[in-house]
This record gives structure tokens, C-alpha cells and sequence, in this order.
């Protein structure tokens, strides 16, 4: 059983100016080749028909979130905020599945020995099996509609949940469990007071890995299983050679994506700010 | 040795044996060959033996982690056949609960008995007074140090009142001088709340500056070699003449075991001075 570790944000207080220095360090490599591509595009160096200069993709973008005026060449115009709605909602969704089914599912798997024994092969045998690989079946039973989407999503995020959330339960330290009933603690307390605190760090590294499998699922569902959302505007512009728009939407779903780890990170930093590895 | 007779609360160990398979190697261990002790209320007993020779196993026989292959461990009269609250263990590795505060541990046990918060938070204010943690109270373990952890963990243990405290190895994570600053405030706690102690060591000083008893095992399987009665006051000097003579017996029998030990191929314990 592996479970998947991602860097802690630290929070170190450092001084106002070694921090402007360390932001200018980590994004000057993108400004500077944002800065080529420009040139490069307006020089002629490159097609803007399949790479349009950034300026272009900006003003795209904007276009496209602030827009009035649709035209027959641009019907994406002022429609992002319904995509973006119906993509988060469909995220949000398949992770609130995938996290309930998740953890009820891996703490089971973990603390009753029994069910983790007839239980864990079975998800062992599914997980490599490729959400992509499961279209078909999301189409036949759900529909080109969100519910499909809400399915492959909802799938997607649960391994990484479950795996975790097992580890955690799996690596509990005995000590901890003698040392509560030593202090006169109930077996069936000991989940509760014990047994799922102790998992915490491993859930919330679980639900992070699994969030991110559900951005990766929502666009790949929208792509092939549903109309709507930002993961369809990008493949459907792809019709139309659209590339400033399918840009636009790379760095919309990659911005929606940072944004739910960075909120699962700040839950988790809050829940868990005991945890000793922090 | 278990001839003594026991008076109600004490430990009685009689004919202990325990057996572990171990499985990577499909050999039986054994780690306790008819074990008997009894330790009686209100005593302090120090059980010292090389590493591996069945000491620790003793304990978690004793708090009723582990079962017994052979033969019986009472408290109070009664076969042990879990843990209970009425041994409190103190840990090697001090097993707090990382995700409660100080003060949360330490009320941990009283949270069990259903006592009101008010009334868990001043007992808990007095422990952590007791043991010297004041200001300490919101503090998570993370940000304690070895010494003040398992000042915490000696709390947590005296909060629910039990008669008997187990340590195992409790200070052998602890540098030189908190140990032994831990040494004493363990004689004070021990005098004041007059408790049975069975603690287990591997270091010979630290046996005889707590100990009424010092019980000498052997290599594996524990069998016990000699049991050193120490009548000296407390505090004791760790430089007084008689205090060598014994630390001279104790270290030539432990020096037989483990030459035994490492001519057999097992792990040599080091007897580390406290």
C-alpha cells in the first residue's frame, strides 16, 4: 500500500524583503519566456495561427470572462463564468463522493482486518484500470450530462482517498493504541479518539492528491462525455483552431486547480497543525 | 522472590512463560521461562537486564498488551486479560496523543471516567503543576522537548489515579542531565503519591539510585539472576563506597550475560550509566 506525499507549504515569517526577492525568484523564468513567445510571435518567428502571442490570448481570455457581444466567429464570448460554474460544481460534486466513500471506505479497509482483507484486493485489481477507460460505461448508464461527469470525477478522486486513508489507519503506532487503553479508553472509543485523528495527515494528503484527479477528470469528461464547462469550450474551440481560447482555458482550469489545492492545504494546515512532520 | 506473601494490590507473577513465533525465521523465541516475581503495593522495583531479555516483555504482560503463554500475572488477585486503567504505563517513547494539547492529554484518562470538564481542567491545572510544565498547558507535544514530553505522559498517568505505574525505559530517550533530573522528580512523585513502581532499564545506575528492589535478569530467556535489596536512604549518593559495591556486582553478573549473549550472536546490550 503506497500513499502519495506532496510538500507542505511552510509557513516560515521572513523578512518583507528576502520574500519579494524569493517571488521574483520563482517567477521570473515564466515572465521571461512569456516575453520570447511575444516577441517570437510578433517577429513571425512562430504561426500564430497555432501560437498566438500572449497579448492575444489575453485579450481572448477577457473576451471571453467580460464579453457582451457575441458574434458568429466567437460564440464563447462572455460565457466563461458559466463554464467555470459548471466545471467547479462538477468538481465539487465527484470529490464530495469521492471523499465520503473514500474514508468510510479506508477506514473500514484499514481497522477492520476481515473487511480490509476481502475488500482491499478487489480495489487493488480497479485502481489501474484507467478512469478514462470507464467513458463508455459512464455514457451508457448516465448520459452525455453531468451526472456521467460527476461519476469518472468521483472515481478518479476515490483511489487516491482510500489508499491514504487506509495507509493512515494501517500506520496508527501501536504505542498510541496500548497508551489509550492503558488510560481506560473503550474499544469501540478507540476510533474515534485514536484511530482517526492519528489518520488526519494521511486523509488530507489523500484528498489533495484526489482533488487534483478530479480537474484532471472534469476536463477529460467534458471533452468526451458531457456539453458544457470548461474542459468542452477548450476541445470545442480546438474545432474552430480557437488556440487563443484553448490557452485561455488551460490556464482557467490550471488556476481553478491551484486554487482548490491551495484551500484543502489551508483546511488541512488549520486540522492538522499538530502534526509533527509539518 | 515470589515467596514473599502478597498483600491485596500487588503484582504476583507466577510461572510466567512467554513464546513469540517468529515468523520471518519459522523459530519459537522465547522471551520468559517460568518468570516469578511478585511486586507488592506502594513499592519500588527496578527490573534490569540486557537488551532482549525479556524485561519489557514483562511489562506488557503486566499492562495486558500482550497475553501470557504459560502461567499467570495477578494484580490485586485478579488474572490480568487487558489493559485497565488501574496500571498506568509510562513509555519509552513517551506515546502522547500529538493531536491534543498538554492539557488534553493529561485529562485524556478522565474523559474515560466521565468526570466534567471544569473538574478534569483543575486536576490537570495541579499535574501540570506537579510536574513542573506551567505555561504549558496549550502546547501540542510537537513542541516540547524529550524531557518535558514525558513529564507530560508521567501526568497523563497520575491524572486517573492508578495504583501502579509501569515504565518502561521511560528516560532512555532522554539526554544525561534531564534524566537525571527526571530520576528525582520520579522519587518525589513516587513518595508523595505513594504508588507502586515496576520500571524497567537497562542502565545498573539508574536501578539502584530509584529502586527498592533490583531485579538482575539474565540473557534471553529472562530468568532472574539475583535480586539486590537497597536499603540506602534517598536521596542517594552515586559516589558512596557502598553505592560502588554494588554497581561492581550488579555490572560483573550483567557482564557474564552479555558475553553469553554475544557469543551466541545476539545484540549486545549496552549498560549505559545513568
Amino acid at each position: 500500500m503506497s500513499s502519495i506525499s506532496l510538500p507542505l507549504a511552510k509557513r516560515v515569517d521572513r523578512p518583507p524583503r528576502r520574500r519579494l526577492r524569493s517571488l521574483l525568484k520563482k517567477i521570473l523564468v515564466p515572465i521571461v519566456l512569456v516575453v520570447l513567445w511575444e516577441v517570437a510571435a510578433n517577429a513571425g518567428m512562430v504561426d500564430v495561427r497555432f501560437i498566438p502571442a500572449p497579448t492575444k490570448v489575453l485579450a481572448a481570455w477577457y473576451q471571453w470572462i467580460f464579453g457582451t457581444q457575441k458574434t458568429l466567429g466567437d460564440p464563447y464570448v462572455g460565457t466563461w463564468a458559466l463554464h467555470a460554474l459548471q466545471s467547479g460544481y462538477r468538481v465539487l460534486l465527484g470529490f464530495f463522493f469521492a471523499g465520503a466513500v473514500g474514508i468510510l471506505l479506508g477506514v473500514l479497509i484499514g481497522y477492520f482486518r476481515l473487511f480490509g482483507e476481502l475488500v482491499d484486493p478487489l480495489l487493488q485489481m480497479l485502481r489501474p484500470i484507467p478512469i478514462t477507460a470507464w467513458v463508455p460505461f459512464a455514457v451508457i448508464f448516465f448520459g452525455i450530462q453531468t451526472p456521467s461527469a460527476v461519476f469518472l470525477i468521483a472515481l478518479g478522486a476515490f483511489f487516491p482517498i482510500v489508499v491514504n486513508t487506509t495507509a493512515g489507519v494501517n500506520r496508527v503506532p501501536r504505542s498510541l493504541i496500548r497508551a489509550a487503553q492503558m488510560l481506560g479508553t473503550p474499544n469501540l472509543k478507540l476510533l474515534p479518539r485514536v484511530i482517526l485523528p492519528a489518520a488526519l495527515p494521511s486523509i488530507f494528503t489523500g484528498l489533495r492528491v484526489g482533488v487534483g484527479m478530479a480537474w484532471v477528470l472534469v476536463v477529460v469528461s467534458e471533452m468526451l462525455a458531457v456539453k458544457g464547462g470548461l474542459g468542452y469550450v477548450l476541445w470545442d474551440s480546438y474545432y474552430y483552431m480557437r488556440m487563443d481560447i484553448i490557452i485561455a482555458a488551460m490556464l482557467s482550469i490550471g488556476l481553478l486547480g491551484f486554487v482548490s489545492d491551495w484551500l484543502i492545504l489551508q483546511i488541512s494546515n488549520h486540522v492538522v497543525r499538530w502534526n509533527e512532520g509539518r | 522472590m515470589s515467596n514473599a506473601v502478597s498483600q491485596p494490590g500487588a503484582i504476583v507473577a507466577e510461572h510466567v512463560t512467554k513464546v513469540y513465533e517468529d515468523i520471518e525465521h519459522g523459530e519459537e523465541v522465547v522471551a520468559l521461562r517460568d518468570f516469578n516475581l511478585t511486586v507488592q503495593p506502594q513499592e519500588f522495583v527496578a527490573i534490569l537486564g540486557p537488551s532482549g531479555c525479556g524485561k519489557s516483555t514483562f511489562l506488557n504482560i503486566v499492562a495486558g498488551f500482550e497475553p501470557v503463554t504459560g502461567g499467570v500475572v495477578k494484580v490485586d488477585g485478579h488474572a490480568v486479560t487487558g489493559p485497565g486503567a488501574d496500571r498506568g504505563v509510562v513509555f519509552q517513547d513517551f506515546a502522547l496523543f500529538p493531536w491534543l494539547t498538554v492539557q488534553q492529554n493529561i485529562e485524556f484518562g478522565l474523559r474515560n471516567q466521565g468526570m466534567p470538564s471544569d473538574q478534569r481542567a483543575s486536576m490537570a491545572e495541579g499535574l501540570i503543576r506537579l510536574v513542573h510544565l506551567e505555561g504549558c498547558a496549550r502546547r501540542y507535544p510537537r513542541e516540547l522537548s524529550g524531557g518535558m514530553k514525558q513529564r507530560v505522559a508521567i501526568a497523563r498517568v497520575l491524572a486517573t489515579n492508578s495504583p501502579i505505574l509501569l515504565m518502561d525505559e521511560p528516560f532512555g530517550a532522554l539526554d544525561a542531565l534531564t534524566r537525571f533530573a527526571m530520576q528525582k522528580q520520579l522519587l518525589e512523585i513516587w513518595e508523595k503519591h505513594q504508588k507502586m513502581v515496576l520500571f524497567i532499564t537497562h542502565s545498573i545506575d539508574e536501578a539502584l539510585y530509584l529502586a527498592d528492589r533490583v531485579v538482575i535478569l539474565s540473557a534471553r530467556p529472562g530468568r532472574i539472576l539475583k535480586v539486590l535489596e537497597i536499603s540506602d536512604p534517598r536521596p542517594r549518593d552515586l559516589t558512596s563506597p557502598s553505592f560502588n559495591t554494588m554497581r561492581a556486582a550488579a555490572l560483573r553478573l550483567l557482564e557474564e550475560e552479555v558475553n553469553v549473549a554475544s557469543q551466541a550472536g545476539a545484540y549486545v546490550a549496552s549498560t549505559a550509566t545513568a
